[in-house]
């Protein structure tokens, strides 16, 4: 407030003095160098308190044995290291993973980047159907959880699918989540219905920025419009940009599965994920935060490896634009972008993917602004439905390089 | 849309009835979780258990509705999501926009290095921060606190982020010609900057309400075995490890939980998917 009063009367009190390259003030007023800490300083408290000062407290942790208690107790050197590596616990988690991720990430691709061409090729009602699609993403994968296990997935005969089961003279299957084939069906579909509609629309968006040209110059080529030919030899490839970023976002997403594992299969080793595993160790009955802080360490460590490969991938992904390749910022941006992809999720598990997601589909979108036709990206993008919220937030500006 | 306005329309007419028939399924399919809740929600116990399907339920259990309404454990539930939702969706939005706003126009030298910090804590997975941040509340004695649901959260480095590129892109004739006009910093962001925002803003605010209110691993890791902070999504789950419940009334708690995620969804839809496309989609 202070700043507020005092430079309040004041006029502007010339030129900046200094040869300052910064372009983006060439206006100095009084006040500026409080104004900037009086500005910054509750965000950068913040960090320091809950994220700074908790990664350091945890990195020293994981050098402890710290059970039942957040203060370390007894230098333990690497061996909460070597403990969680070598777990089989641990490693069963990541091949449950494995698992998951083989039939959630190419299910949920195909079925998003397919209603996302179905709904684009439906001259009428588009946008009842994407807001039908995009519904589930409303939800919370807790009462998800509830109508997949209590309600569709029942055990009992009156359970939504076994009746359908039964109706088509199948058994039906008395426990939908504590037999190995059928808890995947569970798992599997319920994070397919949550997640699909966010996807399709990032394949809608990718759909939309496809210049109209390049399937007149095909349909003018013989081929038929609409038809799979034209599918695998143009949408296809102009799509590959964001399948890049679909593929490994969904990746990490699964990573961090938590929430409908948590309430769908609870504890139960053999379908534990990395997280749920973690979470057992930390504020499990045994409380041993020395151990979970280390697990927590090497699963974010593994995270950032996925973000940076991603990032490399992404980065280098569609270079077949020659404008992309001159101008280094065009290249450099996703290296930055992706990052916030596993990012964004402050402390709101894997419930927030949406916005975790948003991270690496900046890059995508400057990678998609770079290498559309001028007009064709910003046109066709989603309908920002009279909302002008800012075009051009994410577009990598040549005054901060 | 382009290849449907093209030569061969006509042919294809057929081919655009299937599409809309096969559209119109899935979106059918899609509704059943939804409407197997609602009709659960509504049926007797009889109704629950029997292997008869009937499409609506004869006698629809709305007295659910009030019984749950007087429970003080839901309502408790149902204000503390509230209350995080609201207040942990405004105060980040308003934190990130200040800092946001620092480092994209106010001239410090530290507004580069503290840039960077920002990029390299987006880099850190916020959901293995648990363990962490457990650590840090619990030594604050915040667990099971509604200070310990919050403000741990506020301070997310990715709406930063946002926001910064965002300021550094606005035009910067405005803001000079309020400081012609004699506004300090604090005067312009709040009269001139921050009104400009609001479009933006509200974007961000939509996701981050849908993202709080459906939060699940924090506010479990919080709320922990006391029942003072409970949100709504800790109430339900705990239902589902326990022995015996009602599953009507879980049903019901379950809708009614859902509704204002459903209204925002509804309403403010256009603010949704303009948040999607301003944090990552449009170019």
């Amino acid at each position: 407030m202070s700043a507020a009063t005092s430079t309040g009367a004041a006029p502007r009190t010339g030129r900046a003095t200094r040869k300052a390259p910064d372009r983006t003030r060439p206006t100095r007023i009084r006040g500026t160098g409080i104004a900037f800490w009086l500005f910054f300083t509750p965000f950068a408290v913040g960090l320091l308190i809950f994220t700074i000062v908790p990664l350091l407290w945890g990195g020293a942790l994981s050098f402890f044995e710290a059970k039942g208690t957040v203060l370390p107790s007894q230098f333990v050197g690497f061996a909460n290291f070597s403990d969680f590596l070598t777990d089989t616990a641990f490693l069963y988690s990541l091949r449950t993973f494995t698992i998951f991720a083989l039939f959630i990430v190419p299910v949920t691709m195909a079925s998003s980047l397919f209603l996302a061409v179905l709904v684009n090729g439906i001259p009428r009602f588009q946008a009842f159907y994407r807001s039908v699609f995009f519904l589930p993403t409303a939800c919370s994968y807790v009462v998800a959880s509830v109508v997949w296990r209590l309600a569709l997935f029942n055990g009992l005969d009156s359970g939504v699918v076994n009746r359908m089961l039964s109706g088509i003279g199948l058994d039906s299957i008395a426990d939908w989540l504590s037999a190995s084939p059928y808890w995947w069906v569970v798992l599997i579909s319920v994070r397919l219905w949550m997640q699909v509609g966010f996807y399709m629309l990032l394949f809608l968006a990718g759909l939309q920025a496809i210049p109209s040209q390049l399937y007149e110059a095909a349909a003018v080529d013989g081929l038929n419009p609409g038809g799979w030919r034209m599918f695998r030899s143009i949408t296809l490839p102009q799509l590959r940009t964001t399948s890049t970023a679909v593929l490994l976002l969904l990746l990490i997403a699964a990573f961090q599965a938590f929430d409908e594992f948590y309430n769908l299969t609870g504890n139960n080793p053999e379908t534990r994920p990395p997280l749920v595993y973690l979470y057992n160790i930390a504020l499990g009955p045994e409380q041993d935060f020395g151990h979970g802080s280390a697990g927590a360490l090497v699963l974010t460590a593994i995270m950032v490896l996925a973000g940076l490969l991603q990032t490399w991938i992404i980065g280098f992904d569609s270079n077949d634009d020659t404008r992309r390749r001159r101008l280094p910022w065009r290249r450099r941006t996703p290296a930055v972008l992706p990052a916030g992809a596993a990012a964004a999720t402050t402390g709101g598990g894997a419930a927030s993917g949406a916005v975790t997601a948003a991270g690496v589909l900046a890059a995508t979108s400057a990678d998609l602004a770079g290498s559309g036709s001028a007009g064709g990206a910003d046109d066709g993008a989603v309908e920002t439905g009279g909302a002008p919220a800012a075009p051009d937030i994410i577009r990598p500006n040549e005054g901060d390089r | 849309m382009s290849t449907l306005s093209m030569a061969g329309y006509k042919k294809r007419r057929g081919g655009m009835i299937l599409r809309y028939v096969v559209a119109s399924a899935l979106a059918l399919v899609f509704l059943v979780p939804f409407y197997a809740m609602v009709k659960t929600a509504l049926s007797t116990n009889e109704e629950i258990y029997s292997t008869t399907f009937t499409f609506w339920p004869s006698d629809p259990q709305w007295g659910r509705v009030p019984e749950l309404l007087g429970d003080p454990r839901f309502l408790d539930a149902l204000k503390n999501s509230a209350i995080m939702a609201v207040v942990a969706t405004s105060l980040s939005i308003l934190i990130a926009a200040l800092a946001g706003y620092a480092l994209a126009r106010i001239p410090n030298r530290f507004a580069r290095p503290m840039f960077m910090m920002v990029v390299i804590v987006l880099l850190i997975p916020g959901t293995t921060a648990f363990v962490p941040n457990f650590i840090i509340v619990a030594s604050l004695g915040w667990i099971g606190t509604l200070r310990g649901l919050i403000i741990p959260g506020l301070f997310g480095a990715f709406n930063v982020f946002l926001f910064r590129q965002f300021y550094v892109n606005f035009p910067k004739e405005v803001e000079e010609a309020a400081h012609i006009d004699g506004a300090g910093y604090f005067r312009t962001f709040f009269q001139v900057i921050f009104p400009n925002t609001l479009p933006f803003a509200s974007a961000l605010t939509v996701l981050g309400l849908i993202g709080s209110w459906n939060a699940f691993l924090w506010p479990l890791v919080v709320a922990g075995s006391g029942q003072s902070a409970n949100t709504v999504q800790i109430y339900l789950s705990s239902f589902l490890t326990a022995q015996t419940f009602d599953y009507g009334s879980l049903f019901m708690a379950a809708t009614i939980s859902l509704l204002p995620v459903l209204a925002i969804f509804f309403f403010l839809q256009r603010y949704l998917v303009a948040g999607i496309s301003a944090t990552g989609l449009k170019g």
